[in-house]
């Protein structure tokens, strides 16, 4: 109160005046935590003692380690094993299944705020029945009709016939072992389909969080249905969509675990083959837990920075 | 009641920019706007007031097909409003409107937001939609923070930006919604000027308001709607001195009496 009668910004006394008053410590580690802490040890003791006295695991790293690496015993070369083929496996349906599911979201998800009842209803349609059937459910029903009818309708299943041995090799890199194509394909459509309509309903909750004054004043300066939403609507939703949207992304690289269902060779399904092969599951499953969140950490560190960005850029 | 629209003191020669002809519109049961018929000659200025919910902003709403209208016609130059998205989109070229809360395009630039319109309708080139928005942004004596995020600026330079944006799609006519009542206090009277410049300089104005003052100052016809009705029309010295209407005496004592 007593600086109430001469507030000068430049007072070079003002703030001596207005001393804040000193800070109450807190503690950083309460009794709660360290109880916490406590259980969790003896838990782990515990699961220990069961592992080591009562099942008696014998635990054997080395073996299943050579399922990650191995040494090519006439050249010595170090060569990537089932583990490692996996994990390609994976990253190649997690790529190409990112980008074709953003594309379906981003078409179906414009199809849900249409005006158009025949592209509302059926975007609706494919939304709520991917939402409400199991995904391995889903994955069965589409894998077989793919399969045994789409591929074969488009001459997919004679690619090795069909393409020069040089476009075969950049085809392998790009999609994995060219004999495992069409399932591979399969797979990807499988994967594809399902996790777009999740990025449907996404980029759908995305277009309404923008409020009508925007779509108004969009209109109101003459611009077509087609510029309000590519200059004003889409350009402000991308951002308040980006967070979940990147969510998704990893849920899908987690998710394509499920194709391992219809044999595509991904992480998953060797990891199967390693485990029942060396019959050290622990081991086996363990590695692969481990290359799965190698995989996906990265992946939310690095959206995490884009979403700061991306935010700083809005600024509103 | 509804033939007052033509016992206006303006210039009869002049050309009927804007005519409500018989107007109703519904949501759902629920009667918005009842039988209007409201004349607006170019040049003119017409100052819209009633208690909240009678209908004025839906009105003006209408003029540019933000809102449909179940019944009768509104023409602009004498060419009926339809849903024709082709007539729609040079509607909306001729008659340019200002909103309560400003709804800039918070993603773009300021001068981004008044070169959107004139680049994707009028097909302008780039370099001569960055002239007219400056001209304008000068106008509105804003035209140092073109550079800006709407965020950054305080809420009346934002309508006047709002203003401007409206301005570049060359308007024959301006409709404000409310303008000053989203604003602070002290930012009211920066909004108001522009606005009187722009009627001194003759362009047609349909303003939504309860700025008494500036409808004294501007108004060529007072328009006082109640109940979804246009309940009185007349020039301003006459409305505010001597109402016909008991329901225009009973609002203007509820909001002149500070």
């Amino acid at each position: 109160m007593s600086g109430k009668h001469n507030l000068v910004k430049d007072d070079p006394k003002l703030n001596e005046r207005r001393q804040r008053p000193p800070a109450v410590k807190v503690r950083r580690v309460t009794n709660l935590d360290l109880a916490i802490i406590g259980t969790l040890i003896a838990v782990l003791v515990y699961v220990y003692y069961r592992v080591e006295h009562v099942l008696v695991y014998n635990w054997d790293w080395g073996l299943v380690f050579e399922y990650v690496i191995r040494i090519d015993e006439e050249t010595g070369d170090i060569l990537p094993n089932l583990f490692l083929k996996g994990v390609a496996m994976t990253l190649r349906l997690a790529f190409w299944g990112t980008i074709i599911a953003a594309v379906i979201g981003i078409v179906m998800g414009l199809c849900r705020v249409s005006n158009n009842l025949f592209l509302k209803i059926g975007s609706r349609l494919y939304v709520e029945l991917i939402r409400n059937i199991p995904p391995v459910v889903f994955i069965f029903v589409f894998y077989f009709f793919i399969s045994s009818q789409i591929i074969p309708l488009l001459g997919l299943d004679r690619i090795e016939q069909t393409f020069s041995p040089g476009t075969l090799a950049v085809m392998e890199v790009l999609f994995g072992p060219t004999d495992l194509f069409t399932n591979f394909l399969a797979g990807l459509i499988c994967l594809a389909v399902f996790e777009g309509a999740y990025i449907t309903e996404i980029v759908r909750a995305g277009i309404q969080s923008i409020g009508k004054g925007q779509w108004e004043a969009a209109r109101a300066i003459g611009l077509s249905r087609f510029r309000v939403l590519s200059d004003v609507i889409m350009p402000q939703a991308l951002r308040t969509i980006l967070p979940p949207l990147a969510g998704q992304f990893i849920t899908l690289v987690k998710d394509s675990s499920i194709v391992s269902l219809i044999s595509v060779q991904e992480l998953t399904f060797l990891t199967q083959d390693v485990s029942n092969t060396t019959t050290h599951f622990f081991e086996a499953w363990m590695i692969t837990a481990a290359l799965y969140f190698m995989m996906c950490f990265p992946l939310a560190v690095l959206f995490q920075r884009f979403e700061r960005f991306g935010l700083g850029m809005q600024r509103n | 009641m509804t033939d007052h629209a033509e016992k206006k003191n303006s210039d009869p020669s002049s050309q009927e920019l804007l005519k409500f002809v018989n107007v109703g519109k519904w949501y759902g049961e629920f009667c918005a706007l009842w039988d209007i018929n409201l004349t607006v000659h170019a040049g003119e200025r017409v100052v819209v007031c009633g208690p909240s919910g009678s209908g004025k902003s839906t009105m003006i709403r209408c003029v540019n097909q933000l809102e449909s209208f179940e019944a009768g016609e509104i023409l602009i130059d004498g060419v009926p409003v339809g849903s024709d998205p082709k007539s729609l989109q040079a509607i909306r070229r001729k008659v340019g409107m200002v909103f309560q809360n400003f709804n800039l395009f918070p993603h773009i630039t300021v001068i981004q937001n008044l070169m959107l319109g004139p680049i994707r309708n009028l097909k302008v080139s780039k370099k001569e939609a960055e002239e007219t928005a400056m001209h304008y942004l000068e106008k509105v004596r804003i035209a140092e923070q073109a550079k800006k995020y709407p965020s950054q600026l305080s809420g009346g330079q934002q309508q006047r930006v709002a203003i401007a944006r409206s301005l570049c799609m060359h308007p024959d006519a301006m409709l404000f919604d409310e303008p000053t009542s989203a604003l602070d206090p002290e930012m009211i009277s920066g909004v108001l000027d522009i606005m009187v410049e722009l009627a001194e300089g003759g362009m047609t104005m349909m303003v939504v308001t309860h700025e008494m003052g500036f409808a004294k100052q501007v108004a060529d016809t007072m328009v006082f709607m109640d109940h979804g009705e246009i309940v009185e029309v007349a020039p301003p010295t006459e409305f505010f001195t001597n109402p016909k209407s008991s329901r225009t005496e009973l609002f203007l004592s509820q909001i002149l009496q500070h």
